[in-house]
């Protein structure tokens, strides 16, 4: 299959230094900015994008038009572009901060000028160094070139852009806690509203946005919100960055366009199954979203579709497991992360993940007890009451009801081997 | 007291370094994650003295100070090896053999998971998704990524950490060495990398190698 690419177009025809300034330039990057700053008013550009229909790519999926236009007329404001990138299965933020930091750094000026911000950071995921060396001489080069800084190609626009590494936990991917964590405090999640678009960072408006999301801007801008709203699906508009893992012959991130159904995204996007194996289940939509199985194979890659679904897109994390896994152990795996980046401010999500992970390893290791699977469903349905979805909500951040995903997937999907592993229960249930 | 007093006893760069750090936030408090690596490299991992020295610089208490740090995975308020070995067992790479990964590892280091090895040389640690997926299983050698590291490149690549002792490693040299399949095409590689187990981005002065400025 062959799509238009608008992330990936410049690391694919330039794969060798699609990074570099002079790359950027000799193929019309910064073009876009020149001309904004030139002909276009901030409410230009926040029309462009609320045209665009673009949802956030960092999980949420919520338009980033109608979140600029929450913003709170106080002073200052600030943009925050959100590189904590760290949901299992997802890497497709780093290749875009590697690759291409300059298609970042320009969404990062005109989404700036549009929303009025005079200072912009980039927070990427302390285990990103490389990523963030390369944003940082792209920021350092930018500044050289007049991209940034005082009076932006004269246009009287200024801009500062500090680049911030975090510190090794994943909460701060959610908006506010990364907010806490920029301000120097420990990352946890504040209670909303209010809103980061009324009071975010030092309690100013603050737009919060995810690489993805900031790198569309450019093309959004150059090519006019209707194009963009053109391409992909009709609930879910554009091009989108899948990464794909697993048990797959061509793991990778793919930008394709929305509205796939998820039969050509493993089987020819990704190449099908290692060894032509059979499937078995799938990830949809990065570790917190319930999986997938054959039966959803032609389930359309949409937001909408996978919601009705009883899943998510997610951060477009594609996890692809075969026949010969052990669906216990990979969902002890994702449940055990949970419990490690639980921020444990919330009861039900500091104990209940952690009380999640026990279980599942006594069952892996042969201890489990019959009472165990219900004990499971009822820890689960103390996070997320009636284990529905969407979930509901016993604390401040979806992270709890995240990790109920991967056992009510088991438990629905793979019951039998679940019974399995625990001693004697299939003997009494049978006898 | 001033802040170049607080931090007589770090490198001149690093003072510099800590002075424009605090000027480019709009409130100090933000350069805490900054300045806490800054005194790792300072120490050779975040001691006590180091908390209270950014507490110093920032205006706020030890004990801010230290609830900050104890919150991230990435501030190591203990002894660090010289190279720090962070296996990822996160789901993408536990399904494609991270776990053999880790015990090559923890074998040919004599570091068992969470641990420093005798001599000094090896901090071995399991950790959660390191975002290389697409390449997996992936390890990291102070935070410089391999990916595509099958248990016996993990072996080879831990020899040679020990044998040939660099002081700098860089992850486009040891993906050529001891890497395998990766998330995407990484392009013309750079000649930078970590100097210490500390993330090597230039404002923290822990980059090193060819134009490392």
């Amino acid at each position: 299959m062959s799509f238009p690419l608008i992330l990936t177009e410049r690391m694919t025809a330039h794969p060798a230094d699609s990074h570099r300034l002079d790359r950027y330039e000799a193929t019309g990057g910064y073009e876009t900015l020149r001309e904004a700053l030139g002909a276009m008013k901030p409410e230009d550009i926040l029309e462009q994008v609320k045209a665009a229909n673009i949802q956030g790519r960092g999980g949420a999926a919520f338009p980033a038009g109608i979140k600029w236009g929450f913003l709170a007329p106080a002073e200052p404001r600030y943009l925050v572009i959100n590189g904590d990138e760290s949901e299992p299965g997802t890497f497709k933020d780093r290749q875009l901060l590697e690759r291409d930091p300059h298609q970042l750094l320009e969404g990062a000026i005109l989404t700036s000028f549009c929303i009025g911000a005079n200072h912009a950071f980039i927070y990427i995921r302390g285990e990103y160094p490389k990523p963030a060396r390369r944003v940082q001489q792209a920021v350092e080069a930018a500044y050289a070139k007049g991209y940034l800084g005082q009076n932006i190609l004269g246009s009287g626009f200024d801009l500062d852009v500090t680049v911030h590494l975090g510190g090794g936990a994943y909460i701060c991917g959610e908006e506010t806690a990364l907010l806490n964590s920029l301000e120097g405090q420990r990352g946890e999640p504040r209670l909303k509203p209010p809103f980061p678009a009324v009071e975010g960072l030092y309690a100013k408006p603050t737009i919060v946005n995810n690489v993805e999301t900031i790198s569309n801007i450019p093309w959004i801008v150059a090519n006019g919100g209707d194009a963009y709203a053109a391409i992909g699906d009709v609930d879910s508009v554009g091009t989108r960055m899948f990464s794909l893992s697993g048990h797959l012959k061509k793991p990778g991130n793919y930008e394709v366009p929305m509205g796939l159904t998820w039969r050509e995204l493993i089987y020819e996007v990704g190449g099908g199954i290692r060894d032509d194996r059979e499937l078995k289940c799938w990830v949809p939509g990065g570790a917190s979203a319930p999986w997938f199985v054959a039966e959803h194979l032609d389930t359309k890659v949409t937001k909408d579709d996978c919601a009705r679904a009883g899943s998510m897109l997610g951060s477009g994390a594609v996890i692809v497991m075969d026949d010969t896994t052990n669906v216990v152990a990979a969902a002890h795996r994702i449940v055990k992360f949970f419990a490690h980046e639980s921020c444990g401010q919330c009861t039900p999500c500091r104990e209940g993940t952690t009380w999640l992970e026990r279980i599942l390893w006594r069952l892996l290791n042969g201890a489990g007890r019959p009472s165990d699977i219900d004990l499971l469903l009822d820890i689960c349905d103390g996070i997320s009451p009636g284990l529905a979805w969407p979930p509901r909500m016993t604390t401040i951040c979806p992270l709890g009801p995240s990790a109920v995903s991967p056992i009510t997937s088991i438990m629905t999907h793979f019951r039998d081997e679940v019974e399995a592993m625990i001693p004697g229960l299939q003997e009494v249930a049978h006898a | 007291m001033s802040a170049a007093s607080v931090i007589a006893d770090w490198s001149a760069p690093n003072q510099e370094r800590a002075r424009r750090l605090l000027e480019t936030y709009p409130e100090e408090r933000s350069a805490v994650m900054p300045l806490l690596y800054l005194a790792s490299l300072e120490h050779g991992y975040l001691t006590s003295a180091g908390m209270t020295q950014v507490a110093q610089l920032t205006g706020l208490t030890s004990a801010q100070v230290q609830s900050v740090a104890s919150f991230y995975t990435m501030f190591k308020r203990d002894h660090v090896g010289r190279y720090l070995i962070s296996v990822c067992t996160s789901i993408s790479c536990y399904l494609l053999g991270a776990d053999d990964v880790l015990a090559a590892v923890e074998t040919e280091t004599t570091a068992r998971d969470g641990t420093t090895s005798v001599d000094g040389a090896f901090t071995v640690e399991h950790v959660e998704c390191i975002g290389a997926c697409g390449g997996a299983p992936a390890v990291q050698v102070n935070y410089e990524l391999v990916e595509g590291v099958l248990p016996e490149k993990a072996t080879a690549l831990c020899k040679w950490l020990r044998e040939t002792s660099p002081d700098v490693v860089m992850t486009d040299a040891m993906q050529k060495s001891f890497g395998g399949v990766r998330s995407f095409d990484w392009g013309i590689g750079e000649e930078q990398g970590a100097v210490a187990p500390v993330p090597a981005f230039g404002p923290y002065g822990s980059t090193g190698g060819e134009s490392a400025r």
